[in-house]
């Protein structure tokens, strides 16, 4: 599997060049982050030329990389992973938003049409903008939904909540009224603690 | 002449035919699909954004929420991407394990799909037929979890515990007399294996009579042929996965091309499909059935030959055996620390797909080496489906809108997350 990987690298490398930052091999996979500038031309080299020929988007999904340990970068990232039938191989295209307050990539939609609704979960979600993208409405969260509620500042319990207004006689938004709270708090552990010797 | 427009129709929320909470927009002109617009995300929970509040561990039972008719193979995906996160290598029985589950499983999605199709475009009696099948898969999973449905029985590193001995039987009752008991507690006096392998020997029978039933149904081929055709060109742009994709002729299967856990080891073909419609697809999970069959059949031999371990001994992952927990003061310890703070998973990220019953099921993975995820992305296969009906549906009449929901084996939960 691994030789497969080196070549694919190679492959990636050999025809790209400058276009791409360098692909990083980790844990069996392969990760290559592409400037926003150059996105919409690999990804359709990715797809087209015979010696990659990557017919399928998996998957594409936003993050937030605001709160990561240790990271100071751009905010959003839209993140595809593609699979090649023909040559039985993954990668994992990343491309980050230039602007943190107001991010656009390119939309993939005419080059995989899977983009579609994952696009449109990544705006709805992360608030991404995907440049190109014909029908940009939101996907999963209600009707009249106000925020992208998985970036890392929105709470877990929301903004609002919903309720049936007995005077009014009908359901109305308020104010959330839970208190969030955390049971088992984020820790972060020196470096190796989950590889020390843990056998009983 | 007057002018007629087309006019839109609300299909659901909550319709029958849509199976679960699918609210579907269509524009007809006349009897004629012109449009149609799905509008999903009514029963989204947020899994992906509650995964990040949880630790790795508390995740798990999410997963099962996911796709609620073939629960256990989600876990599994999730599992195997904080496995490979982690770098832990799973004990081979357990991998056993969940071939055998995951297969169980893949009879017990398809003998829903099935059943409820037949049912949504007017076939009543299957599903009454798939239903008394699936009842004695569901006992296998409450013998093994303890839960009918939402098991999570998968941990990363291995499984929860070993088979069980003995299946639980039936008990007289004033509606269940002593001869009705002992014939339904008959394949049930040895273990779940024995059950299970009572169950494989039977299950061919069993899926004769469907064949009898649909196979060349007349009406059955009526609503189905030709309905929702899919070329293998556009099922790849589309980005399907699974029998959808198989049924337009692309050979592709995961448990195949890229095999995990030990499909390599096992013997089963996969079958493809060759028209892209509604028919072929039904055929290509009547197969299926077949071949998962065959596959429980082989890790069931394998299982009675293997004893060992099912989980990793590795206690920074999985907790200390009960009995070793009460005697050693690091054990309490450690299981105190895996139950409380949760393991720390190193920094990194992975994507691992499986071939779930419904296509393929991806868990992207992102971790900064805290003990909770810092992004889950999970990937399944209802929602390329779903965002393909739009063009399957077009040009086919409003009853035919059901047979393509039927067919794309549709879930919402699957789909909202």
């Amino acid at each position: 599997m691994s030789a497969k990987l080196d070549r694919l690298c190679r492959q990636l490398k050999e025809t790209f060049g400058e276009r791409i930052a360098e692909p990083v091999i980790a844990l069996g996979e392969l990760t290559v982050v592409v400037p926003a500038a150059n996105y919409s031309a690999v990804m359709l080299q990715l797809r087209d030329d015979p010696a990659l020929r990557f017919e399928q988007l998996m998957d594409l999904s936003g993050i937030d990389y605001s709160q990561y340990t240790g990271y100071s970068g751009k905010r959003f990232a839209a993140v595809s992973q593609l699979l090649s039938l023909t040559h039985n191989w993954r990668v994992r295209i990343k491309v980050f938003a230039e602007d943190d307050e107001f991010p656009v990539v390119a939309s993939v939609m005419d080059i995989w049409n899977s983009a579609n609704w994952y696009e449109r979960e990544a705006f709805d979600l992360f608030g991404i903008h995907f440049e190109g993208h014909v029908d940009l409405r939101r996907l999963l969260t209600d009707y009249g939904f106000v925020g992208h509620p998985f970036r890392k500042d929105f709470p877990i319990s929301g903004y609002v909540e919903m309720r049936y207004d007995p005077e009014q006689k009908r359901v109305i938004y308020q104010p959330v009224t839970i208190e969030p709270r955390e049971v088992t708090p984020r820790v972060v552990r020196e470096e190796n603690y989950a590889k020390g010797s843990g056998r009983g | 002449m007057a002018d007629v427009k087309n006019y839109t129709l609300n299909f659901g929320p909550q319709h029958p035919a849509a199976h679960g909470v699918l609210r579907l927009v269509l524009e007809l002109d006349g009897e004629v699909i012109v449009r149609a617009d799905p509008h999903i995300g009514l029963l989204h929970r947020g899994t992906e954004k509650l995964a990040e509040t949880r630790t790795w561990l508390q995740t798990l039972p999410y997963l099962d929420r996911l796709d609620y008719t073939s629960m256990i193979p989600s876990e599994h995906a999730y599992c195997l991407a904080v496995e490979r996160l982690l770098g832990i290598e799973v004990p081979l029985r357990a991998k056993y394990i969940r071939v055998m589950i995951d297969e169980m499983t893949r009879i017990k999605n398809h003998l829903l799909s099935i059943g409820t199709h037949a049912l949504d475009i007017g076939a009543m009696t299957m599903v009454l037929y798939t239903f008394r099948e699936r009842e004695d898969l569901f006992d296998v999973l409450e013998a093994l979890t303890g839960i009918r449905m939402h098991g999570a029985y998968y941990r990363p590193g291995g499984v929860y515990r070993d088979l069980p001995d003995r299946m639980p039987k039936y008990q007289e009752n004033r509606f269940k007399n002593a001869q009705t008991v002992k014939e339904l507690n008959e394949a049930r006096n040895g273990s779940l294996l024995d059950f299970l392998e009572d169950f494989t020997d039977r299950f061919p029978v069993y899926l004769s009579e469907y064949h009898t039933l649909l196979t060349d149904n007349r009406i059955w081929k009526q609503r189905t042929v030709g309905i929702g055709v899919i070329s293998p060109e556009r099922a790849l742009q589309m980005g399907f996965s699974g029998a959808m994709l198989r049924g337009s002729g692309v050979e592709w299967d995961l448990r195949k091309k890229q095999p995990y856990e030990v499909y390599d080891r096992l013997d089963f073909d996969i079958p493809v499909g060759v028209n892209g419609d509604c028919y072929d697809r039904y055929l290509v999970r009547m197969e299926e059935m077949a071949q998962a069959n065959r596959i429980i059949k082989q890790c069931i031999a394998w299982l009675r030959q293997n004893p060992g371990p099912v989980i990793v001994d590795d206690h920074k992952v999985a907790p200390p055996p009960r009995a070793k927990m009460k005697g050693s003061m690091e054990e309490l310890i450690h299981h105190f620390k895996l139950f409380s703070e949760g393991m720390h998973v190193p920094p990194g990220e992975a994507y691992v797909a499986i071939e779930h019953p419904k296509g393929e099921m991806g868990v992207w993975a992102v971790s900064d080496g805290a003990n909770k995820p810092y992004r889950i992305k999970l990937h399944t296969a209802g929602i390329p489906h779903l965002a393909a009906t739009d063009e399957m549906c077009r040009g086919h009449m409003l009853a035919d809108a059901t047979a393509i929901i039927g067919t794309i084996d549709l879930v919402l939960g699957d789909v909202d997350r």
